[in-house]
Protein backbone atom coordinates (compact mmCIF):
# COMPACT_ATOMS: atom_id res chain seq x y z
CA UNK A 1 0.00 0.00 0.00
CA UNK A 2 1.46 3.29 -0.99
CA UNK A 3 1.92 5.72 1.82
CA UNK A 4 -0.59 8.36 0.87
CA UNK A 5 -0.91 10.69 3.77
CA UNK A 6 -4.02 12.70 4.27
CA UNK A 7 -3.25 15.80 6.24
CA UNK A 8 -5.67 16.03 9.13
CA UNK A 9 -6.12 19.62 10.35
CA UNK A 10 -4.73 20.30 13.78
CA UNK A 11 -4.95 23.40 15.91
CA UNK A 12 -1.77 25.39 15.79
CA UNK A 13 -0.43 23.52 12.82
CA UNK A 14 1.72 26.00 10.96
CA UNK A 15 0.97 24.33 7.65
CA UNK A 16 -2.74 24.66 8.02
CA UNK A 17 -5.02 27.66 8.39
CA UNK A 18 -8.27 26.88 10.16
CA UNK A 19 -10.23 29.55 8.36
CA UNK A 20 -9.96 31.59 5.28
CA UNK A 21 -9.14 30.94 1.65
CA UNK A 22 -7.00 27.88 2.22
CA UNK A 23 -9.98 25.82 3.33
CA UNK A 24 -11.58 26.48 -0.01
CA UNK A 25 -8.39 25.53 -1.75
CA UNK A 26 -8.08 22.28 0.22
CA UNK A 27 -11.65 21.30 -0.43
CA UNK A 28 -11.26 21.85 -4.12
CA UNK A 29 -7.89 20.14 -4.24
CA UNK A 30 -9.32 17.02 -2.58
CA UNK A 31 -12.39 17.11 -4.80
CA UNK A 32 -10.38 17.17 -8.00
CA UNK A 33 -10.13 13.77 -9.68
CA UNK A 34 -7.48 12.72 -12.18
CA UNK A 35 -9.87 13.68 -15.00
CA UNK A 36 -11.24 16.76 -13.29
CA UNK A 37 -14.72 15.23 -13.64
CA UNK A 38 -17.11 13.60 -11.22
CA UNK A 39 -16.29 9.90 -10.88
CA UNK A 40 -19.97 9.10 -10.25
CA UNK A 41 -21.02 10.79 -13.48
CA UNK A 42 -18.22 9.10 -15.39
CA UNK A 43 -19.33 5.71 -14.02
CA UNK A 44 -22.94 6.40 -14.97
CA UNK A 45 -21.99 7.27 -18.57
CA UNK A 46 -19.84 4.12 -18.80
CA UNK A 47 -22.77 2.09 -17.49
CA UNK A 48 -25.09 3.67 -20.06
CA UNK A 49 -22.56 2.95 -22.80
CA UNK A 50 -22.54 -0.71 -21.77
CA UNK A 51 -26.34 -0.71 -21.66
CA UNK A 52 -26.30 0.32 -25.33
CA UNK A 53 -24.63 -3.02 -26.03
CA UNK A 54 -27.24 -4.94 -24.05
CA UNK A 55 -30.15 -3.34 -25.87
CA UNK A 56 -28.25 -3.42 -29.17
CA UNK A 57 -28.07 -7.21 -28.85
CA UNK A 58 -31.74 -7.52 -27.90
CA UNK A 59 -32.94 -5.22 -30.70
CA UNK A 60 -30.73 -7.06 -33.22
CA UNK A 61 -32.21 -10.38 -32.13
CA UNK A 62 -35.74 -9.05 -32.48
CA UNK A 63 -35.04 -7.57 -35.92
CA UNK A 64 -33.73 -10.92 -37.11
CA UNK A 65 -36.60 -12.98 -35.70
CA UNK A 66 -39.60 -10.70 -36.13
CA UNK A 67 -40.66 -12.50 -39.30
CA UNK A 68 -40.31 -15.97 -37.72
CA UNK A 69 -43.84 -16.72 -36.53
CA UNK A 70 -44.71 -19.64 -38.82
CA UNK A 71 -47.98 -18.15 -39.99
CA UNK A 72 -49.16 -17.56 -36.42
CA UNK A 73 -49.69 -14.21 -34.79
CA UNK A 74 -47.17 -11.73 -36.17
CA UNK A 75 -46.37 -8.06 -35.62
CA UNK A 76 -48.93 -6.85 -38.16
CA UNK A 77 -51.83 -8.72 -36.53
CA UNK A 78 -51.12 -8.00 -32.91
CA UNK A 79 -49.74 -4.49 -32.38
CA UNK A 80 -52.08 -1.75 -31.23
CA UNK A 81 -50.32 1.34 -32.60
CA UNK A 82 -52.66 4.01 -31.11
CA UNK A 83 -52.30 2.50 -27.63
CA UNK A 84 -48.50 2.19 -27.89
CA UNK A 85 -48.29 5.74 -29.27
CA UNK A 86 -50.00 7.08 -26.14
CA UNK A 87 -47.61 5.01 -23.96
CA UNK A 88 -44.65 6.42 -25.90
CA UNK A 89 -45.93 9.95 -25.44
CA UNK A 90 -46.31 9.35 -21.68
CA UNK A 91 -42.69 8.13 -21.43
CA UNK A 92 -41.49 11.05 -23.56
CA UNK A 93 -43.22 13.52 -21.25
CA UNK A 94 -41.67 11.80 -18.25
CA UNK A 95 -38.31 12.83 -19.71
CA UNK A 96 -39.52 16.44 -19.61
CA UNK A 97 -40.59 16.16 -15.95
CA UNK A 98 -37.26 14.49 -15.15
CA UNK A 99 -35.23 17.29 -16.71
CA UNK A 100 -37.39 19.79 -14.79
CA UNK A 101 -36.53 17.89 -11.58
CA UNK A 102 -32.82 18.08 -12.43
CA UNK A 103 -33.20 21.79 -13.16
CA UNK A 104 -35.01 22.36 -9.84
CA UNK A 105 -32.32 20.40 -7.98
CA UNK A 106 -29.62 22.57 -9.55
CA UNK A 107 -31.49 25.63 -8.23
CA UNK A 108 -31.71 23.92 -4.79
CA UNK A 109 -35.51 24.13 -5.07
CA UNK A 110 -36.36 21.06 -2.99
CA UNK A 111 -40.20 21.18 -3.11
CA UNK A 112 -40.21 21.35 -6.90
CA UNK A 113 -37.46 18.71 -7.15
CA UNK A 114 -39.61 16.28 -5.14
CA UNK A 115 -42.74 17.25 -7.08
CA UNK A 116 -41.20 16.66 -10.52
CA UNK A 117 -39.52 13.43 -9.37
CA UNK A 118 -42.87 12.14 -8.11
CA UNK A 119 -44.64 13.09 -11.36
CA UNK A 120 -41.87 11.36 -13.33
CA UNK A 121 -42.33 8.21 -11.24
CA UNK A 122 -46.10 8.32 -11.81
CA UNK A 123 -45.67 8.70 -15.57
CA UNK A 124 -43.17 5.82 -15.55
CA UNK A 125 -45.59 3.68 -13.56
CA UNK A 126 -48.33 4.53 -16.09
CA UNK A 127 -46.06 3.35 -18.89
CA UNK A 128 -45.29 0.09 -17.07
CA UNK A 129 -49.01 -0.40 -16.39
CA UNK A 130 -49.65 0.03 -20.12
CA UNK A 131 -47.00 -2.55 -20.90
CA UNK A 132 -48.50 -5.05 -18.46
CA UNK A 133 -51.92 -4.48 -20.09
CA UNK A 134 -50.39 -4.96 -23.55
CA UNK A 135 -48.59 -8.18 -22.56
CA UNK A 136 -51.78 -9.54 -20.97
CA UNK A 137 -53.89 -8.80 -24.05
CA UNK A 138 -51.25 -10.35 -26.35
CA UNK A 139 -51.16 -13.47 -24.19
CA UNK A 140 -54.95 -13.75 -24.26
CA UNK A 141 -54.87 -13.50 -28.04
CA UNK A 142 -52.57 -16.52 -28.06
CA UNK A 143 -49.10 -15.00 -28.22
CA UNK A 144 -47.24 -16.88 -25.49
CA UNK A 145 -43.55 -16.41 -24.75
CA UNK A 146 -42.58 -19.70 -26.39
CA UNK A 147 -45.11 -19.53 -29.23
CA UNK A 148 -42.55 -18.44 -31.84
CA UNK A 149 -39.14 -16.86 -32.26
CA UNK A 150 -40.95 -13.58 -32.88
CA UNK A 151 -42.85 -13.72 -29.58
CA UNK A 152 -39.77 -14.77 -27.56
CA UNK A 153 -37.62 -11.98 -28.94
CA UNK A 154 -40.46 -9.43 -28.60
CA UNK A 155 -41.22 -10.27 -24.96
CA UNK A 156 -37.51 -10.41 -24.08
CA UNK A 157 -36.76 -7.01 -25.61
CA UNK A 158 -39.79 -5.11 -24.35
CA UNK A 159 -39.71 -7.00 -21.03
CA UNK A 160 -36.09 -5.98 -20.40
CA UNK A 161 -37.04 -2.40 -21.16
CA UNK A 162 -40.03 -2.63 -18.82
CA UNK A 163 -37.76 -3.92 -16.04
CA UNK A 164 -35.47 -0.94 -16.61
CA UNK A 165 -38.41 1.47 -16.34
CA UNK A 166 -39.58 -0.29 -13.15
CA UNK A 167 -36.08 0.02 -11.63
CA UNK A 168 -36.14 3.71 -12.62
CA UNK A 169 -39.49 4.24 -10.89
CA UNK A 170 -38.13 2.57 -7.72
CA UNK A 171 -35.02 4.78 -7.88
CA UNK A 172 -37.16 7.92 -8.29
CA UNK A 173 -39.48 7.07 -5.41
CA UNK A 174 -36.53 6.12 -3.20
CA UNK A 175 -34.85 9.42 -4.07
CA UNK A 176 -37.97 11.38 -3.12
CA UNK A 177 -38.26 9.46 0.16
CA UNK A 178 -34.60 9.92 1.08
CA UNK A 179 -34.68 13.59 0.11
CA UNK A 180 -37.82 14.28 2.16
CA UNK A 181 -36.21 12.74 5.22
CA UNK A 182 -33.14 14.91 4.66
CA UNK A 183 -30.88 11.88 4.41
CA UNK A 184 -29.48 12.67 1.01
CA UNK A 185 -25.83 13.42 1.67
CA UNK A 186 -23.28 14.92 -0.66
CA UNK A 187 -24.22 16.77 -3.80
CA UNK A 188 -28.00 16.48 -4.12
CA UNK A 189 -28.09 17.99 -7.59
CA UNK A 190 -25.63 15.40 -8.86
CA UNK A 191 -27.59 12.49 -7.39
CA UNK A 192 -30.76 13.74 -9.10
CA UNK A 193 -28.80 14.26 -12.33
CA UNK A 194 -27.45 10.68 -12.23
CA UNK A 195 -30.93 9.22 -11.77
CA UNK A 196 -32.06 11.56 -14.55
CA UNK A 197 -29.39 10.23 -16.92
CA UNK A 198 -30.62 6.69 -16.30
CA UNK A 199 -34.22 7.78 -16.87
CA UNK A 200 -33.46 9.57 -20.13
CA UNK A 201 -31.55 6.52 -21.32
CA UNK A 202 -34.61 4.37 -20.73
CA UNK A 203 -36.54 6.91 -22.80
CA UNK A 204 -34.12 6.88 -25.73
CA UNK A 205 -34.18 3.08 -25.80
CA UNK A 206 -37.97 3.28 -26.11
CA UNK A 207 -37.64 5.85 -28.92
CA UNK A 208 -35.72 3.18 -30.87
CA UNK A 209 -38.03 0.30 -29.87
CA UNK A 210 -41.16 2.28 -30.77
CA UNK A 211 -39.88 2.98 -34.27
CA UNK A 212 -38.11 -0.28 -35.11
CA UNK A 213 -40.47 -2.70 -33.37
CA UNK A 214 -43.92 -1.09 -33.60
CA UNK A 215 -43.95 1.37 -36.50
CA UNK A 216 -41.81 -0.33 -39.14
CA UNK A 217 -43.77 -3.35 -40.39
CA UNK A 218 -42.08 -6.72 -40.82
CA UNK B 1 -9.55 9.04 4.40
CA UNK B 2 -13.22 9.09 5.27
CA UNK B 3 -12.78 12.33 7.18
CA UNK B 4 -11.37 13.92 4.09
CA UNK B 5 -14.21 12.71 1.91
CA UNK B 6 -16.86 14.02 4.29
CA UNK B 7 -15.04 17.31 4.51
CA UNK B 8 -15.24 17.64 0.76
CA UNK B 9 -18.85 16.55 0.45
CA UNK B 10 -20.15 18.90 3.09
CA UNK B 11 -17.78 21.64 2.23
CA UNK B 12 -17.67 23.55 -0.97
CA UNK B 13 -18.48 20.79 -3.38
CA UNK B 14 -22.00 22.15 -3.93
CA UNK B 15 -20.68 25.58 -4.77
CA UNK B 16 -18.15 24.04 -7.08
CA UNK B 17 -20.87 22.12 -8.84
CA UNK B 18 -23.16 25.10 -9.22
CA UNK B 19 -20.42 27.15 -10.75
CA UNK B 20 -20.13 24.62 -13.55
CA UNK B 21 -23.82 23.82 -14.03
CA UNK B 22 -25.14 24.77 -17.43
CA UNK B 23 -28.86 24.35 -17.03
CA UNK B 24 -31.26 26.11 -19.34
CA UNK B 25 -34.53 27.75 -18.22
CA UNK B 26 -37.53 25.44 -17.85
CA UNK B 27 -39.25 27.02 -20.86
CA UNK B 28 -36.39 25.74 -23.04
CA UNK B 29 -37.00 22.14 -21.96
CA UNK B 30 -40.76 22.52 -22.49
CA UNK B 31 -40.11 23.69 -26.08
CA UNK B 32 -37.81 20.70 -26.67
CA UNK B 33 -40.48 18.34 -25.27
CA UNK B 34 -43.12 19.91 -27.54
CA UNK B 35 -40.85 19.37 -30.54
CA UNK B 36 -40.34 15.74 -29.46
CA UNK B 37 -44.10 15.30 -29.12
CA UNK B 38 -44.67 16.73 -32.59
CA UNK B 39 -42.06 14.43 -34.12
CA UNK B 40 -43.71 11.45 -32.39
CA UNK B 41 -47.07 12.53 -33.84
CA UNK B 42 -45.35 12.75 -37.25
CA UNK B 43 -44.02 9.22 -36.83
CA UNK B 44 -47.46 7.84 -36.00
CA UNK B 45 -49.01 9.73 -38.93
CA UNK B 46 -46.32 8.38 -41.26
CA UNK B 47 -47.10 4.82 -40.18
CA UNK B 48 -50.66 5.29 -41.53
CA UNK B 49 -49.71 7.29 -44.65
CA UNK B 50 -49.65 4.82 -47.53
CA UNK B 51 -48.72 7.55 -50.03
CA UNK B 52 -45.19 7.74 -48.57
CA UNK B 53 -44.26 4.52 -50.35
CA UNK B 54 -40.56 3.67 -50.18
CA UNK B 55 -39.78 6.89 -48.32
CA UNK B 56 -41.63 5.55 -45.26
CA UNK B 57 -38.81 3.59 -43.57
CA UNK B 58 -36.02 6.17 -44.18
CA UNK B 59 -38.35 8.93 -42.97
CA UNK B 60 -39.14 7.04 -39.77
CA UNK B 61 -35.46 6.31 -39.17
CA UNK B 62 -34.58 9.99 -39.64
CA UNK B 63 -37.30 11.08 -37.19
CA UNK B 64 -36.12 8.44 -34.70
CA UNK B 65 -32.52 9.67 -34.99
CA UNK B 66 -33.60 13.31 -34.49
CA UNK B 67 -35.54 12.39 -31.35
CA UNK B 68 -32.65 10.30 -30.05
CA UNK B 69 -30.10 13.07 -30.59
CA UNK B 70 -32.40 15.72 -29.08
CA UNK B 71 -32.90 13.74 -25.85
CA UNK B 72 -29.22 12.79 -25.55
CA UNK B 73 -27.87 16.25 -26.38
CA UNK B 74 -30.41 18.51 -24.68
CA UNK B 75 -32.10 16.52 -21.89
CA UNK B 76 -28.99 14.54 -20.93
CA UNK B 77 -26.84 17.67 -21.42
CA UNK B 78 -24.29 15.81 -23.51
CA UNK B 79 -24.06 18.82 -25.82
CA UNK B 80 -23.00 21.07 -22.95
CA UNK B 81 -21.03 18.54 -20.91
CA UNK B 82 -17.44 17.34 -21.12
CA UNK B 83 -16.57 15.50 -24.34
CA UNK B 84 -15.33 12.45 -22.39
CA UNK B 85 -18.94 11.60 -21.51
CA UNK B 86 -19.85 11.80 -25.22
CA UNK B 87 -16.97 9.46 -26.10
CA UNK B 88 -18.01 6.95 -23.43
CA UNK B 89 -21.63 6.89 -24.53
CA UNK B 90 -21.15 6.99 -28.28
CA UNK B 91 -18.47 4.25 -28.07
CA UNK B 92 -21.10 1.96 -26.57
CA UNK B 93 -23.66 3.06 -29.14
CA UNK B 94 -21.34 2.54 -32.12
CA UNK B 95 -20.33 -0.88 -30.77
CA UNK B 96 -24.03 -1.76 -30.48
CA UNK B 97 -24.62 -0.75 -34.10
CA UNK B 98 -21.60 -2.83 -35.16
CA UNK B 99 -23.03 -5.80 -33.24
CA UNK B 100 -26.27 -5.40 -35.19
CA UNK B 101 -24.42 -5.21 -38.51
CA UNK B 102 -22.35 -8.28 -37.57
CA UNK B 103 -25.54 -10.17 -36.62
CA UNK B 104 -27.21 -9.30 -39.90
CA UNK B 105 -24.11 -10.18 -41.89
CA UNK B 106 -23.75 -13.57 -40.16
CA UNK B 107 -27.37 -14.53 -40.76
CA UNK B 108 -27.23 -13.30 -44.33
CA UNK B 109 -24.02 -15.14 -45.21
CA UNK B 110 -24.83 -18.41 -43.45
CA UNK B 111 -28.47 -18.69 -44.44
CA UNK B 112 -27.49 -19.07 -48.09
CA UNK B 113 -29.61 -16.12 -49.29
Amino acid sequence: MADIAVHEPEAGDPGHHDHGGHDDHDAHAEHVTSTGLSNNKMAMWMFLGSECLLFGGLISTYMLYRGRHSGGLGPDQIYDIPFTSVSSFVLLMSSLTMVLAVSAAARKDEPNTNLWLTITALLGATFVGGQVYEFTSFYREGLGFTKSLFSSSFYTLTGFHGVHVTVGVIMLLALVGINKRGRLTGKKAEVVELVGLYWHFVDIVWIIIFTLVYLIPS
Amino acid sequence: MSTTTEHVEHGHADDHDDAHSDHKPDSYYIKVALALGLITAGEVYASYADWLGRAFVPLLLIMMAIKFIMVVSLFMHLKFDNKIFSYLFYTGLILAILVYIAFLACFHFFSGN
